[in-house]
């Protein structure tokens, strides 16, 4: 049976060519189709799209005697599988990803057929290992479940009665929790222009991470100027501090550092300051954040993990890079002192020698929870105990 | 300059008529040096005149013709004696027919209609939007050679408004075409043509624009099909090198991924031999039109490339 196509008074102007393609495309190059139609430009159309698309209008079915008007015979050419012929698939929509993400594949979703040619995609991080956690995806899916909106998660009409001296201090705090916040979106956004797209849902993790950083920074610098002063302090050392993780140029590293230690011991912060709030903005503020972070943190550990399971001695680059860090940090102060002051006139609630005390001895039982989280993590990623309490206790005194 | 063609390889000559000539020729001439292992160059000329005037001197060894320059190559070679070597061509460069279009709407039903109407046409040296259908005009009994000075009050002859958009690059810039088509629907019914001419390809282009969107044009005729480009080796030409620079064309594979984006925007799927049966057309209507003399010397007077 022969091949037919009838246009009925449709031109190639007017979409046509998409019945002329989809018949053409039942055909194997050299076979034959009929097509037929009342367009008044319709051989027109057909002589200059077949041209155009490497196949062949057949002049003898258009100019023979018994030849009905309106009727024509396109004979199909190759350009279509010559362009399709080496075309592969990149990976599986649904995963897991491959392990080692294709270059060519570029931009293309995964799973979609892909034409050979193109720019291969920039990107430095192309193996599973070095950036994939199986929890990814549900890690994905609860993140963008829980975002929240920082105008109406926060009621910033709720009555704000502090002291001076405990506003200035939690005034201190966001500070310097801004400054922090704005790393921990950075660097995700960075590790982003690095990342095979093929390695979908840790891209949308990533994307999602700063965007949750995005909204801590808002609500933070909020809170900040709430009661209508300037902000707080920002010192050398911890911008320092902070700087180091900047330049982290390995995926797994940077996350092991931010993710793991600093947003880990973040958790306990935050925890921290929601617990020892002085009004509720500041106890909501913290607690949003702290929801966010530990999704950041579960997938640090858990990308970390992965990458040690695979490869033990990964441990040993992850030591180094702590190693590392705290000598870079060795001649640093640290903390701003200002931030530690707050942190325990926060928990003190006021100059009351016997309040200071009791927020000094807080303090001092947040560090021990943080040290405890932090060797909690590493023994989760594989190091042996002591070695994650010599670990944990390298990490940086500014917290993150 | 033909002793010295084989030392210093193979020099083509194309036309600038659009930036893209840069990347496809790079990009041609990249793949021909290397995995084609041609000792290949090419130069870009602004105009076609130039270009064929070398090509016949010996100045460059191959020339990317259009149709018109290749009549005009012809033409020229044989008043010199020069012996030209057809190269190849593209499979899109086969049976192309220029239309006469008129809107819709328009009372003009045949060819004989436009006497005293108003046609526009592309560029003075446009093949397929001048030089052809004006053409097919006086087969059909129609005068288009009196003054063309836009002058309704002459009705004995059909007044030709041109369009001359890059002249010199014979018909390759779309301008003039464009215009021409544009030139039907002006809004002052006196600026307004009866009639426009196009490359049948074009049809489909400026529908896609929205020039000419669908159901506001009719075609009113065709010419018989032609030819387009073609590939030409001259007299300084290695002949070896030529023979390899054309098999080296023709195996090109519209599967490489590397070619294929070049093939694209050079608008063909494969290189075909050359044919040399599709100029007649072109030949009879350089004649009538007095564009070049039989020795290939410049005689339309108001053609300034």
């Amino acid at each position: 049976m022969r091949a037919t196509t009838d246009l009925e008074d449709l031109g190639l102007d007017e979409g046509g060519h998409l019945l002329v393609d989809h018949a053409l495309a039942q055909l194997r190059p050299g076979e034959r189709l009929t097509i037929t139609g009342r367009h008044q430009a319709l051989g027109v159309h057909l002589a200059a799209w077949c041209r155009e698309h490497g196949h062949r209008l057949a002049a003898e079915a258009a100019e023979a005697d018994d030849a009905p008007a309106g009727q024509f015979e396109v004979v199909k050419g190759t350009a279509n599988e010559q362009r399709w012929r080496d075309a592969r698939r990149a990976g599986a929509a649904d995963g897991p990803p491959d392990a080692s993400a294709d270059p060519r594949w570029g931009l293309a979703a995964r799973g979609a057929l892909v034409e050979a040619g193109g720019p291969p995609i920039g990107a430095e991080w192309t193996q599973r290992d070095h950036v994939w956690a199986d929890i990814a995806p549900r890690l994905y899916a609860a993140a963008a479940a829980s975002q929240w909106d920082p105008a109406t998660a926060v009621d910033w009409h709720a009555e704000v009665a502090v002291p001076p001296e405990i506003e200035r201090a939690v005034v201190q705090l966001m500070t310097y929790l801004v400054e922090n916040e704005q790393a921990a979106l950075i660097i995700p956004a960075r590790l982003l222009t690095q990342l095979h797209p093929h390695f979908r849902e840790v891209m949308q993790l990533l994307a999602v991470q700063a965007a949750d950083e995005a909204r801590h920074v808002e609500v933070f610098t909020r809170r900040g100027l709430l009661a209508g002063g300037p902000l707080g302090t920002s010192s050398a050392g911890g911008r320092t501090s902070l700087h180091t993780l900047l330049t982290e140029p390995d995926f797994t590293t940077a996350s092991f550092l931010l993710s793991v230690l600093g947003e880990g011991t973040f958790l306990d912060l935050l925890r921290f300051i929601n617990r020892h709030a002085p009004d509720s903005v500041t106890a909501d503020v913290a607690r949003l954040a702290v929801r966010d972070e530990a999704r950041h943190v579960a997938f640090g550990v858990a990308h970390t993990a992965h990458l040690v399971k695979s490869d033990p001695s990964y441990l040993g680059v992850l030591r180094q890079s702590v190693e590392r860090r705290h000598a870079a940090l060795i001649d640093t102060a640290g903390l701003n002192t200002e931030v530690f002051d707050s942190l325990v006139l926060l928990a003190a609630g006021s100059w009351d020698p016997a309040a200071i005390r009791r927020g000094w001895q807080a303090v001092r039982g947040l560090q021990q929870q943080m040290d405890e989280g932090r060797r909690r993590r590493l023994a989760f990623i594989g190091f042996p105990d002591g070695e994650a309490a010599e670990l944990s206790a390298l990490h940086t005194r500014n917290f993150m | 300059m033909s002793g010295t063609g084989a030392s210093r390889g193979l020099v083509l000559g194309a036309v600038a008529y659009d930036p893209k000539v840069v990347t496809i020729w790079d990009g041609f001439r990249a793949w021909l040096r290397g995995p084609g292992g041609l000792e290949f160059d090419y130069v870009l000329y602004s105009n076609y005149e130039r270009q064929v005037e070398d090509l016949v001197a010996g100045r460059v060894d191959v020339a990317w013709n259009s149709p018109l320059a290749w009549v005009r190559a012809r033409r020229l070679a044989a008043a010199r004696g020069v012996i030209l070597t057809p190269v190849t061509m593209r499979d899109s460069d086969r049976d192309l027919r220029s239309l006469v279009v008129t809107r819709a709407d328009s009372p003009v039903r045949s060819l004989g209609d436009l006497n005293g109407r108003v046609v526009a046409v592309g560029a003075v040296d446009s093949p397929q939007a001048t030089l052809l259908p004006l053409s097919l005009l006086r087969a059909a009994g129609l005068r288009v050679d009196g003054p063309r000075v836009d002058n309704r009050g002459d009705r004995g002859d059909v007044v030709v408004r041109r369009f001359d958009i890059g002249v010199g690059l014979h018909g390759d810039h779309v301008g003039g075409e464009r215009e021409a088509a544009r030139a039907m629907f002006a809004a002052d019914p006196a600026d307004r043509a009866d009639a426009a001419f196009m490359i049948d390809s074009n049809l489909l282009l400026f529908a896609r624009e929205g020039v000419l969107p669908p159901g506001s044009a009719r075609v009113l005729a065709q010419t018989p099909p032609y030819d387009h480009c073609t590939m030409t080796a001259g007299p300084s030409a290695d002949q070896a090198q030529t023979a390899s620079l054309r098999e080296l064309l023709l195996d090109m594979d519209y599967g490489d991924p590397d070619l294929r984006p070049l093939l694209d925007l050079e608008g063909l799927k494969q290189w075909l031999p050359p044919r040399l049966s599709g100029y007649d057309q072109l030949e009879r209507a350089v004649d009538e039109a007095g564009f070049y003399d039989a020795e290939g010397g410049i005689r339309a007077s108001d053609y300034r490339p």
